[in-house]
């Protein structure tokens, strides 16, 4: 037992309340949001190489015994996880400073940002399914904040139909939970795992199944569910829109990751190929949205929801190689969303506009930025030796191992959609007739290249570099596999 | 019992629903609080009513004749976060009347914005 795992969840929520005490300092906000952030990431990372010395981590708190009490896990996962939700705060943080805006620093942005850090990064963390809500409420809450943050039009306009959303699915959330209770008794995942094999009547569970395959697909904006998302996350600035893209919809994946791993496998037939049919269908009609759309946000936006497909089926196989490569896509997919929308919020910056066809020539002016780009959108695409690249490859073979091979063939193909669609910005963006740009000072265009830069070589790392962290994957990949491993290190403290 | 609850939720969701596909967003904002009230009365309902037996485990109640804490514990904590979920709502639906100039959502589809 070790408090450890507490540490990113209590670190920022210690900063944040200090932040929100002083919100007109300029420089002692920016200075302790910060700090925050990298704190954080140094409590995961030593929460990383514990998990990854000593196996999975659990706590129950206030000294309950194990399905008693509200229990916090921390498994490779989501160990994982944490850090790389703490990488993409630290740098959202940066890159905040030059783009954000001085009025929005000063009314409460930084602490909305760290706050949104405690829930995503508690309910990574989380063993109970009634907590976990409670910390999907306090990630929702902080992004509620941020998502009207400085009160223009178009975001006052969305952030409704935002708001409505989330508290239809939070709802429907209340409801599972309250019909998982009267079937099973608990709500301790690793209880759950327990009981549920038990439990004979399996027409009932499958029905809960999908109540929380729908809530988890709110969030997590699959297939139909994702007609929120589009609108919602285009009218924040983007520093906000890095941040939701990157992290929000993760929390919805990783959900069903973890329930249909864990718990939900006492009818795989029917709930997992589903979820491979669904996840199949998130990618169609992400594709569909990616190519329509002349706007750069919107581009990277629906790539949003071909990624949460990918991640998806290869859940869906639920054998090794899909399991593994689901993880490693989802690090990845977080990764080089925040990336990608640093940089077209660059390109939007000097342009102007968002609109692809007003741009153009960029390459001639900025072309150490065309080619950062060019390197993120083939790290998007997948192309070898990128960091998309092992993910989608595993998945791949995980789909042709399993049942649903069409569907890996239908990842294969799409992979080109995604190309085509990000590659396009590159060619109205950066080639072409130069079109006149906004003056940009050099230590401005600076300060937001510079965090841009390192996050894309962190991606490039860690598809070069694949191979060292093949072992976390795998370790990850295993614990879902073996519900057992889980299962032990909470019950048995 | 639990019979009488579950119309009651029902009829709650059914209300809910109602009135949040209507355009006026104050009737959206009363439907979200109803949705929410449901869901509520149906985490209680699902624990099993306890009837007249205390919530906790003393001398001379058996174990068998109790009734369940969870569930409250639950909707307490499910109640507080409507709660600050619908008050940020109106504040927000205040806000927006002030910006926009009209609480019909027919015309806060946003098109003009979009191409």
């Amino acid at each position: 037992m070790s408090n450890l795992l507490l540490f990113p969840i209590i670190i920022p929520l210690f900063f944040a309340t200090i932040l929100m005490i002083f919100p007109k300092r300029l420089k002692f906000q920016r200075i302790i949001a910060a700090i925050a952030a990298g704190t954080t990431l140094i409590a995961a990372l030593f929460l990383l190489a514990k998990v990854n010395a000593d196996g999975v981590q659990a706590v129950t708190l206030g000294s309950w015994p194990a399905p008693f009490g509200i229990s916090m896990v921390s498994d490779p996962l989501s160990a994982l996880l944490v850090v790389t939700t703490s990488i993409i705060t630290l740098f959202v943080v940066f890159y905040s400073f030059p783009t954000i805006g001085v009025k929005r620093e000063q009314s409460y942005y930084y602490p909305a940002v760290i706050f949104l850090m405690v829930g995503v990064n508690g309910a990574f963390t989380t063993g109970d399914i009634f907590n976990l809500f409670v910390f999907v409420e306090v990630l929702l809450m902080a992004s509620y904040t941020l998502i009207v943050h400085g009160g223009e039009k178009p975001q006052l306009r969305e952030s409704i139909k935002y708001l409505l959303v989330n508290i239809i699915s939070s709802a429907l959330f209340v409801a599972a939970v309250a019909f998982l209770y009267s079937v099973t008794g608990t709500l301790n995942m690793a209880d759950l795992a327990v009981k549920i094999p038990q439990i004979e009547e399996t027409g009932i569970l499958t029905v809960i199944a999908v109540m929380f395959l729908m809530v988890f697909g709110f969030k997590a904006a699959i297939f139909p569910l994702y007609f929120w998302l589009p609108g919602s996350y285009y009218s924040p600035p983007i520093p906000i829109l890095a941040l939701f893209g990157a992290l929000l919809t993760k929390v919805g994946v990783y959900a069903i990751m973890r329930t249909y791993t864990l718990f939900f496998t006492m009818d795989i037939a029917f709930t997992h190929e589903l979820l491979g049919i669904i996840a199949i269908l998130t990618i169609l009609a992400g594709c569909v949205g990616a190519l329509a759309y002349f706007d750069v946000k919107k581009i990277i936006i629906y790539n949003i929801i071909i990624a949460v497909g990918v991640i998806l089926f290869g859940i869906a196989q639920l054998n090794q190689p899909g399991v593994d490569g689901s993880i490693f896509y989802l690090l990845h997919d977080m990764l080089i969303k925040a990336s990608l929308f640093f940089l077209v919020g660059i390109v939007a910056v000097l342009f102007g506009t968002s609109d692809l066809r007003k741009m153009g020539g960029l390459i001639k002016t900025y072309p150490f930025l065309g080619w950062t780009y060019l390197v993120a959108a083939f790290g998007l695409a997948g192309i070898p030796p990128l960091s998309g690249f092992p993910g989608k490859l595993l998945i791949v073979q995980g789909g042709f191992e399993g049942p649903q091979f069409w569907g890996s063939i239908v990842i294969l193909a799409t992979s080109l959609i995604v190309l085509l669609s990000a590659v396009r910005i590159f060619i109205y963006a950066f080639w072409g007739e130069p079109v006149e740009t906004v003056p940009l000072k050099k230590s401005v265009f600076n300060q937001m290249f510079i965090p841009t830069v390192i996050l894309v070589a962190i991606t490039v790392v860690f598809g070069v570099g694949a191979e060292l962290f093949m072992p976390f994957i795998s370790g990850a990949g295993e614990v879902l596999l073996n519900p057992s491993i889980y299962i032990d290190a909470v019950l048995k403290e | 019992m639990e019979i009488i609850m579950s119309v009651a939720i029902g009829f709650l969701f059914m209300a809910a629903v109602y009135l949040m596909l209507s355009k006026s967003l104050i009737r959206i904002i009363i439907g979200t609080g109803l949705l929410s009230h449901g869901a509520h009365l149906l985490l209680l309902t699902m624990g099993g009513l306890g009837g007249n037996s205390p919530p906790v485990v003393a001398e001379g109640v058996s174990v068998s004749d109790y009734a369940d804490p969870l569930p409250q514990a639950l909707i307490l904590t499910a109640i507080v976060i409507s709660f600050a979920v619908t008050s940020f709502f109106l504040v927000l639906a205040y806000r927006s009347y002030q910006e926009l100039g009209t609480d019909n959502m027919d015309l806060l589809r946003g098109t003009e914005d979009y191409e």
